[in-house]
């Protein structure tokens, strides 16, 4: 393998947060604190930027020690919760800040693109703008009279390119200024949550020109905290947690990793206090399990097998009548399905007497596709009253053993696939239809 | 490239500043449209201001207190100073705010941020040229003309950009820090200009202390302006020596300070 591209060693920022301002107890004591003011701020501004007097307490480490490579032509996502030290690295390899101590070699040109739209002027016209921004985001001149048209053409502004930006809409204003940075052609790209702008459609117009871009030997450093993006992107990932590495490796790995951190991980949960449990005053939930078919409680789901979602909860007031449902989403928080037992024939529109209910739903084999899923459940009155909503209540993991199953011959992940149901197929030859009439014969319906 | 903790104090890079020219370009045009962008007068504000004050000083100082003029008339003698002074008044004024009204692009994008500062000096260099068109125009109605002497004027005007990009390199990065300096930048100026021979000839000033007066940069520059311009003055080659002295020792502080400081700019802003 060649020389990394980026290779950062031990890099770390030090930051400093605001030490509590102490509170006057008397007047006498406010004006004396008001004319020492000024000293108390010089000294406070001067330790902006100094850090040699060691007061731990009052610093942050926003990096801490991080060292990773990343070849030419990686994808690397870059994720972690808000505070973790993402922009702060992305900060430091663009050059904005200075690392506190620690190292990185950077070989190739970089661009970063840490929001859009920056040093957007609103006097100044779209043309100039482009100008503006492509010079500030590290183009040359010429470089942008060359791609002028096609930046033009991308943010679909074409009409409106010599009015001044403060009188875009929000809309437009996004599309140039996206339509700049994607026109971009650095050797390494820094990218900060700049994707989460602009409307669908043009979201996934950026989301495409990202995958050029990354197809064509660039690195890419992506931070995002949306994971979708970056599993479609990057096939390795690093998470951050507090200015460390928590985990560096394929990204599916990792995303877990991080998803499952946040969430309650068992595949049950029991109130046995029905005061403390979620609910309002008339329904109280008291238990939710994920069960297998031989009713015991378990997490873990053979692919083939079918998953039992059980509730158990008390209604204290009668006078409800109650929809139970399961809202089933996978890891990335897209919710798969919500179902209720509405169209049960016992309680359909019938008022619930006092009393505790169990009720049982099954998801079958063969239809949702590995990975983990998180359960909500609630409880509602039609769509008036939710009287209980519990969000990751639960959560399970689905498995493949490998063999049988939807899976059929092929052996690696299926990764972007939500469920994988087991469907009915039928394929025959049909030997009166000649190919180049395929679509005209009629179709057959599978049945 | 490495990116590491920075040690020691470094000069200009003028090999980056060089990469980055085209930046400087569009922040410089950036700065002259939307200086006067939505005005009804437009570019004649840039000679408004000096004109003026032209008119006000000729009335109280010329008229009214009698301040000699080294046998010039008092409007194109204060008219000649009020245009370099304008231009380093404003250029101080732009600079030392310059990277805090940056701050967006600083925190955001790497690029040599020398490049903010020297914008805003770079930028004045148009309404101290419209200015000086109306000069020209007092000089013809005065009936002023000027010697060969008048090709000695492009190093007084270099002398005052460096003068005043020095003191935008130093007061910039301090603003970032302690905004203070945004309020005290105003006064300092007007201190400045009483300082300076704006309102009143050099030869005001007793001889013996005429040197050490030379000391304020801008000293040297409009004594040198009214010498190659009205030719009211003989050339004052010595405070021009010391003045530019000054002038090069407060750029290459300046220079010095904002390389030192800028790396934790983003930071502070």
């Amino acid at each position: 393998m060649s020389n990394p591209i980026i290779k950062v060693n031990n890099l770390s920022k030090r930051y400093r947060i605001g030490a509590r301002e102490r509170a006057n107890k008397s007047f006498r004591e406010a004006i004396v604190e008001g004319i020492t003011a000024p000293l108390r701020n010089l000294g406070r501004l001067r330790n902006l930027t100094r850090f040699d007097n060691g007061d731990e307490e009052n610093t942050i480490w926003a990096l801490k020690d991080v060292s990773f490579e990343a070849n030419k032509g990686e994808v690397l996502g870059i994720i972690g919760k808000n505070g973790s030290g993402k922009s702060t690295l992305l900060k430091i390899l663009s050059r904005i800040t200075e690392p506190s101590s620690g190292s990185a070699e950077i070989r190739g040109r970089v661009s970063s693109l840490l929001e859009v739209g920056t040093g957007f002027n609103p006097e100044l016209t779209g043309r100039e703008n482009i100008f503006l921004n492509g010079t500030i985001l590290g183009m040359r001149k010429k470089e942008i009279e060359r791609k002028f048209d096609e930046i033009v053409a991308f943010s679909e502004i074409e009409k409106f390119i010599d009015t001044p930006v403060k009188r875009y809409s929000s809309g437009m204003y996004v599309r140039l200024a996206f339509a700049v940075a994607a026109h971009l052609e650095p050797e390494i790209l820094l990218v900060d949550e700049v994707l989460a702008v602009g409307d669908a459609d043009f979201q996934k117009k950026c989301l495409g020109k990202m995958e050029s871009l990354a197809g064509t030997g660039r690195t890419v450093l992506f931070v995002s905290h949306n994971m979708a993006a970056i599993k479609n992107f990057c096939p390795r990932t690093i998470l951050l947690n507090q200015g460390k590495i928590a985990e560096d490796g394929t990204t599916d790995r990792v995303v877990k990793h991080y998803l499952g951190s946040g969430v309650n991980t068992s595949a049950e949960r029991v109130w046995n206090d029905v005061k403390k449990a979620p609910g309002d005053d008339d329904v109280r939930l008291q238990a939710i399990r994920a069960k297998n078919g031989k009713g015991e409680v378990t997490a873990e789901f053979n692919i083939q097998e079918p998953v039992y979602l059980e509730m158990e909860f008390c209604v204290l007031k009668e006078g409800w009548s109650l929809t139970e449902s399961f809202h089933l989403s996978d890891e990335s928080g897209l919710l798969i399905f919500v179902s209720g037992n509405s169209l049960d024939p016992a309680w359909h529109n019938r008022k619930r007497p006092v009393g505790f209910y169990r009720s049982l739903c099954c998801i079958p084999g063969n239809f949702l596709n590995e990975g983990s899923f998180i359960i909500k459940v609630a409880i509602a009155t039609d769509s008036v009253v939710a009287h209980v909503i519990e969000r990751d209540a639960i959560n399970f993991h689905v498995f493949d053993p490998g063999s049988g199953g939807v899976r059929g011959d092929h052996t690696r992940e299926w990764p972007n696939v939500v469920i994988r149901p087991l469907l009915e197929w039928k394929t025959e030859q049909v030997p009166a239809n000649v190919c180049n009439s395929c679509g005209n014969g009629e179709h057959e319906g599978l049945m | 490239m490495i990116i590491k903790p920075r040690k020691g104090w470094q000069l200009i890079d003028f090999k980056e500043l060089i990469e980055y020219r085209d930046l400087l370009y569009l922040l410089v045009s950036r700065n002259i449209k939307v200086r006067y962008s939505q005005t009804v007068l437009g570019g004649l504000w840039a000679i408004i201001q000096p004109f003026f004050m032209m008119i006000v000083f000729s009335i109280f100082f010329g008229n009214l207190a009698k301040v000699p003029s080294d046998g010039i008339p008092y409007p194109v003698f204060s008219y000649s100073a009020l245009i370099a002074w304008t231009y380093f008044a404003n250029s101080v004024t732009n600079s030392s705010n310059s990277i805090v009204s940056s701050g967006g692009l600083i925190s955001k994008v790497y690029f040599p941020r020398l490049i903010v500062p020297l914008s805003s000096v770079l930028s004045g260099l148009l309404d101290f040229v419209i200015a000086f068109v109306i000069l020209i125009g007092m000089m013809l109605y005065y009936h002023i003309y000027p010697t060969f002497m008048i090709l000695l004027l492009p190093i007084m005007v270099v002398l005052m950009m460096l003068a005043a990009t020095g003191v935008g390199m130093i007061l910039a990065p301090l603003n970032a820090k302690y905004r203070d300096i945004a309020y005290t930048v105003p006064f300092l100026v007007q201190f400045w200009m009483f300082a300076s021979p704006v309102v009143y000839p050099v030869s005001m000033v007793p001889e013996k202390y005429r040197l050490i007066y030379a000391i304020n940069p801008m000293t040297g520059v409009i004594e040198g302006f009214r010498s190659v311009l009205l030719g009211s003055v003989a050339f004052p080659m010595q405070m021009l020596l010391v003045s530019a002295a000054v002038s090069i020792a407060l750029f290459v502080t300046g220079a010095l300070y904002f390389r030192q400081t800028e790396r934790y700019f983003a930071d502070v802003i």
